[in-house]
């Protein structure tokens, strides 16, 4: 594990819809290059505290520093760190009213961080990269769900981010087409982009993971490399949950 | 058949009286266009306000002045709200037609806005927190992402409050506006032909509606056409 700086430093975060509580007072620290997978049972808060990371779920208590700033405290400017962190989400979310290209550029364009040109001739690369040189002009309604999902993560990465943050990816798809947005995914892990991935599938995590969470009941129990984590689990319910996951 | 002719000439031909009908038919578009401008602009940002308030809870203040003005205006006649905006609220506006533009402009917004916070409702969420995790800030989102997907959908039923609002303007004989129904309505006082004016009226209606109808079935396949799945 690399002893940079943590480029997401979770300290004590918390989450309650009213009197339910998602998240318990949750730490840990994400290293640049780290792929951080999170898995458990579904309503252990996974989600939520994937989503609390870029605030897109407000955190009701703790810290979350991100490039030197408190992305939960109200006085920062939560668009600027957003647009360092992509998100890609289960349902890809793509833009229906306008092109795979148009798609990609927007926000690069918009934000004023690229010219039209600039941000074409990226996006150009982008498709290249996750094989779909040939979209560039479809509508989002023209494509599979597999290619939705790579548009996704193209559309994230066009901002240049630090980090990537994954929520449930390959949920949403057909068997059949899960390989591809994994095997994409696998390329910018080996590449030294900075993942957090909430996923159910574990045996990418094993190949891909540098460390894995394990979360219930709104807290992390166990957090190891994947060898230790699949090989060796110690927690009682995480035994349990790899007994029925696997 | 001469007596229809005669008829015909009396009341369009003879002393220019299709003229009463034209100029009429100006002084309506000239309302009908300058409501549709001011309902839009009002529309859009009542809607806005309120589905911010409804997502985020913000702009408390805002979304109450919005809720009375929807209140006011969908509860009371708009001939009532024509009236007052005339005899009390706009006396020293000379252009009576400013004066009916604004007041059925003020009045279509609130449906423009009803219909619009009904598409901004119908977005799926997802497009918003795509839009936010870009580095859109709320504004941004709106205009860029949601916006632009609101209109396609709202588009059927704007046209739908155009041709009301087109044909509500006919009231705007009470304020002495001389419009397209005042028009006719003139003709008839002076012939005392009620048919031919009349029909010559309701006619010149129906066309620019069918007309409108067609143009926005244009546009409509236009917009869908870029989206085919």
């Amino acid at each position: 594990m690399s002893k940079d700086k943590p480029l997401i430093r979770v300290q004590n975060l918390s989450k309650s819809f009213g009197e339910l509580g998602v998240l318990q007072e949750i730490s840990t620290d994400i290293y640049p290059g780290e792929v951080v997978f999170i898995v458990g049972p579904s309503g252990s808060g996974k989600s939520t505290f994937l989503r609390c990371l870029n605030r897109l779920e407000e955190p009701t208590g703790g810290h979350i520093l991100f490039d030197d700033a408190d992305i939960c405290d109200k006085k920062t400017d939560i668009n600027k760190h957003r647009q360092k962190m992509g998100m890609v989400f289960q349902h890809f979310n793509l833009f229906p009213h306008l092109t795979i290209k148009e798609n990609i550029t927007i926000a690069p364009v918009k934000l004023k961080l690229m010219s039209q040109e600039e941000a074409d001739k990226k996006a150009m690369e982008l498709l290249e990269r996750v094989g779909l040189p040939d979209k560039a002009d479809a509508y989002p309604g023209m494509l599979s769900g597999g290619q939705k999902q790579r548009i996704a993560i193209a559309r994230s990465l066009a901002m240049n981010p630090e980090v990537m943050l994954f929520d449930e990816p390959t949920s949403a798809l057909d068997p059949e087409m899960v390989g591809e947005v994994l095997e994409i995914m696998g390329e910018l892990a080996h590449q030294g982009m900075t993942m957090v991935v909430v996923t159910h599938e574990m045996g990418f995590s094993k190949e891909v993971a540098s460390r894995v969470l394990f979360m219930a009941d709104g807290q992390i129990l166990e957090e190891n490399p994947p060898e230790e984590f699949f090989g060796n689990p110690q927690n009682p319910r995480l035994r349990d949950f790899l007994s029925k996951v696997l | 058949m001469e007596q229809l002719t005669r008829a015909l000439y009396q009341n369009l031909i003879e002393k220019d009286r299709y003229m009463y009908i034209v100029r009429g038919l100006g002084v309506t578009m000239e309302i009908t266009l300058m409501a549709i401008a001011i309902g839009v602009v009002i529309g859009f940002i009542v809607a806005i306000v309120r589905s911010t308030h409804d997502k985020t809870g913000n702009m408390k203040v805002l979304n109450a002045v919005c809720q009375l003005y929807l209140t006011v205006i969908r509860g009371t006649p708009v001939m009532v709200q024509l009236l007052i905006m005339y005899y009390i609220v706009l006396t020293s506006v000379r252009s009576k037609i400013v004066v009916a533009g604004l007041a059925f402009g003020i009045n279509s917004g609130a449906y423009v806005a009803e219909i619009v916070r009904g598409g901004i409702q119908s977005i799926d969420n997802g497009q918003f927190e795509a839009g936010r995790s870009l580095g859109f800030n709320y504004i941004q989102t709106m205009w860029y992402i949601i916006l632009p997907q609101v209109f396609k959908s709202v588009l059927p039923a704007l046209a739908n409050e155009a041709i009301a609002l087109l044909k509500e303007t006919s009231i705007c004989g009470y304020i002495a506006l001389q419009d397209l129904t005042k028009g006719g309505d003139i003709i008839r006082s002076q012939t005392y032909n009620a048919y031919i004016p009349l029909l010559s009226v309701a006619a010149v209606y129906l066309i620019i509606v069918m007309l409108f109808s067609y143009l926005v079935k244009l546009l409509e396949r236009r917009l869908r056409n870029s989206e085919q799945r």
